[in-house]
């Protein structure tokens, strides 16, 4: 009954925006920037729901594994967010994040790769689609734990201020997130310590699949920070321009007067809270008429409205953006899986001799059986090529070989080191082939 | 060498290492003007200022993360929480976070942390402040793991700690603090993954974790008085990296193994060193490997149960001796 009642008050609440007055939803509050700035700004938004769209069909032909959360209906508070920083500031996020990993600048290429699970993506294929990372960019991941990224956020923005920059740290978060008890502990540490920080909450109505009301007993998200000394506000999430003025005078407060701030965006997400949503929980009417709202589409009609591009403009921005994800999409699926012996690769950091074994596989890679060396030869090789033959993928990959000895001779940066690339070869298509049948069998192919 | 108390070594450690590095700062609660719960912090606000030592809100899970993203960013933060038990409520940071960082985003980063934390009962501090929890965290790839019994060790293996580019939880004991011991004058950082060979003996190898280090070494004491049984005490002194070649070539020697541990019992590190010792020295065993662990319950407050929770000489002797019942 009680999940009755609440879904009965929610289709009330349909055709509000909640705060939308207060906001100006839907209005238009700002000037057009200069024509380029207006072009890129544009073209991102177009990349990111065309590449999302790419990875919602991807995932659908399992190219893509895991869990996989789009951003579409968001692009506007992502775009407009990120553009608010400088080159030098950092950006941290949550799982939802190929769009900020995208809006900050990261390769497509790399990002579907990463998706894909290949050598070449932006983590190597550790992470996949909730652990993007580009430290060159300074985008600090992609992280899968709610709230988790909230102190990490907070130690960045500390590292700045203790190495006296001027950088600032901007930290998205979802609205389920503010229900965390790091929200609350983290909130309280950046003000006290004045840390430059601001915190983006990237509310799109729904904690997976619970809508806010059901979640938090203050649906203005903007206010939970106030007690503990961060000051909020609150700005349109389907307007790029608002969301990039809001969170720019926020930077602002952080950067030059080290107050840290918190801004809401009110948005909202089209898809399901992964691919793995029936989306029981909305009506497909809410859906639709969140999408009349289509930040993309009323960016675009505002950019030919008032005479910055022609129509046929718009659509050649959007053909590229689709050409550059079909570009992503061949390079992913060309890229190769991670070499197997790469599987014990940063786990730590290997600075000195250390005279004794750092994990449990590296002493004895064959499953414990009494292994006394170190160098096991090929045999743990042979075990990793007949684990990944499981997953039914990755024997005809070329390998590269090495010795344990080799990784730690490389030091912290990892090599090619040793190859042995025949020998490899000849082994791989040894063990490829009966392994595939075993894991139907078995039932291990997942 | 100088004669000193192991929080003394602690706190020497941290003063030479903050002199040493302007990116090395700790940050904790009641580190500060309070000068730390055990007194470790004693005077190093004083002499560095607010900005490298920091006192903290009771915040423990956001504190550990913060000095995560600090490191990130090429900090050197050393983290002081107040017991392990505290350190729980910083599980996912120092679990999903501090460990997993540096792979899970292709070694991009690195996590130079420190998290110092005191363990184990004798206080009589109760049910959520005197266990030992260093198979938790000897569980976790991507930490290092140091337990150290000795002034000499605490001070050289915290310098190793901060010095090291990896996440290190550095667990300390709450009955070791006022205990002295020598260290070496201008000594540098030790190496982690060498154990030390406390006593040596041809009979039986008796591997203490922590605090059973020192009890293990009453133990062998009683041993050759009493049972004439030479036994040798091996201090592992750091978990992970483990100085398996050490333990294994006593082993080797003494064909008989006792593994003793204040925390509790299953999943210990105790059954993790027995699996291992079983798995590569099997043909050297003339007995099962013994384990001393602390009693199966949650610590109790009472005097006598809890000196009754954790394991003394006695237990240790019989264990031994237990080792040559079919002799």
């Amino acid at each position: 009954m009680a999940t009755q009642d609440a879904t009965s008050k929610e289709k009330d609440a349909q055709a509000e925006v909640p705060g939308g007055e207060e906001i100006g939803f839907g209005e238009i509050k700002h000037g057009l920037p200069d024509a380029d700035t207006c072009r890129t700004v544009l073209s991102k938004m177009m990349l990111i729901r065309r590449f999302e769209e790419r990875a919602g069909e991807m995932y659908a032909k399992a190219k893509i594994g895991g869990f996989l959360h789009l951003c579409i209906g968001e692009e506007a508070t992502v775009v407009g967010g990120t553009q608010a920083l400088t080159e030098t500031d950092y950006l941290m996020s949550t799982y939802r994040e190929h769009g900020q990993a995208l809006a900050r600048g990261t390769h497509p290429n790399a990002v579907m790769a990463e998706l894909f699970g290949r050598v070449d993506g932006c983590s190597k294929g550790r992470g996949g689609s909730m652990h993007l990372f580009d430290w060159e960019r300074r985008f600090l991941g992609g992280y899968g734990i709610v709230g988790g990224s909230l102190p990490l956020s907070a130690g960045v923005a500390l590292a700045c201020d203790y190495l006296e920059t001027d950088d600032a740290i901007l930290s998205m978060m979802g609205d389920g997130a503010t229900n965390q008890g790091t929200f609350g502990e983290t909130m309280n540490l950046a003000a006290l310590w004045k840390l430059p920080v601001v915190f983006l909450i990237i509310n799109n109505q729904f904690g997976m699949g619970t809508a806010l009301h059901r979640h938090s007993a203050v649906t203005d998200l903007s206010r939970k920070s106030e007690g503990f000394g961060v000051p909020g506000t609150r700005c349109d999430g389907m307007d790029v321009l608002d969301v990039h003025a809001v969170v720019t005078e926020a930077l602002r407060h952080a950067r030059d007067e080290r107050r840290p701030q918190l801004v809401e965006a009110v948005t909202y997400r089209y898809r399901g809270h992964s691919m793995a949503d029936p989306e029981e929980y909305r009506s497909k009417e809410e859906v639709e008429e969140w999408r009349e709202r289509d930040p993309i589409n009323a960016f675009s009609k505002r950019l030919v409205d008032e005479g910055v591009l022609t129509e046929s403009e718009v659509e050649n921005l959007d053909a590229e953006a689709i050409e550059t994800v079909d570009e992503a999409q061949r390079f992913a699926d060309e890229s190769p899986f991670p070499d197997l012996d790469s599987l014990y690769d940063d786990v730590y950091v290997f600075s000195d001799d250390v005279p004794a074994w750092w994990t449990v596989d590296e002493r004895s890679p064959e499953v414990h059986r009494g292994e006394r060396e170190r160098e096991a030869g090929e045999l743990p090789h042979e075990l990793a090529e007949k684990g990944a033959a499981y997953a039914g993928v990755g024997d005809h990959v070329q390998r590269k070989r090495r010795t344990p000895r080799d990784q730690d001779a490389e030091g912290e940066q990892q090599g090619p080191g040793e190859e042995d690339e025949d020998e490899a070869g000849a082994e791989a298509s040894g063990t490829g082939e009966p392994e595939a049948d075993e894991r139907d069998e078995t039932g291990g192919g997942g | 060498m100088a004669v000193m108390r192991y929080r003394e070594a602690l706190n020497q450690a941290l003063r030479e290492e903050m002199e040493a590095d302007e990116k090395v700062f700790i940050m904790g609660e009641d580190i500060g003007v309070f000068q730390g719960a055990f007194k470790v912090t004693a005077g190093l606000l004083e002499e560095f200022g607010e900005k490298r030592v920091r006192d903290t809100p009771i915040s423990e899970n956001t504190i550990v993360g913060m000095g995560v993203g600090s490191a990130m960013i090429g900090l050197r933060p050393v983290v002081e929480l107040m017991t392990i038990n505290f350190s729980l409520l910083a599980m996912d940071q120092i679990v999903n976070h501090a460990a997993a960082i540096r792979y899970m985003f292709g070694g991009q980063v690195k996590v130079p942390l420190v998290v110092r934390m005191p363990q184990g009962a004798g206080h009589q501090l109760g049910p959520t402040h005197s266990h030992c929890f260093e198979a938790f965290y000897l569980h976790v790839p991507g930490l290092l793991v140091a337990v150290p019994s000795t002034p000499a060790d605490a001070k050289g293996l915290l310098k190793a700690a901060i010095k090291d580019d990896n996440p290190v939880v550095f667990i300390e004991h709450e009955t070791l603090y006022g205990q002295r011991g020598e260290v070496p004058e201008n000594g540098g950082p030790m190496r982690f993954g060498e154990a030390a060979t406390r006593r040596e003996g041809d009979d039986v190898t008796i591997i203490g974790i922590s605090r059973m280090a020192i009890t293990a070494q009453k133990a062998a004491d009683v041993l050759a008085e009493e049972h004439e049984i030479e036994a040798e005490v091996i201090d592992p002194r750091t978990l992970r990296p483990l100085d398996l070649d050490t333990i294994l070539e006593s082993v080797e020697k003494t064909n008989r193994a006792v593994v003793v541990e204040e925390g509790w019992p299953h999943g210990g590190v105790g059954a993790n060193l027995a699996a291992l010792i079983q798995e590569q020295a099997f043909d050297y065993l003339d007995a099962p490997v013994q384990r001393v662990t602390g009693a199966d319950v949650p610590m109790p407050y009472s005097k006598p149960l809890e000196q009754a929770a954790f394991p003394h000489e006695e237990h240790i002797v019989h264990a031994a001796l237990a080792t040559f019942r079919d002799l």
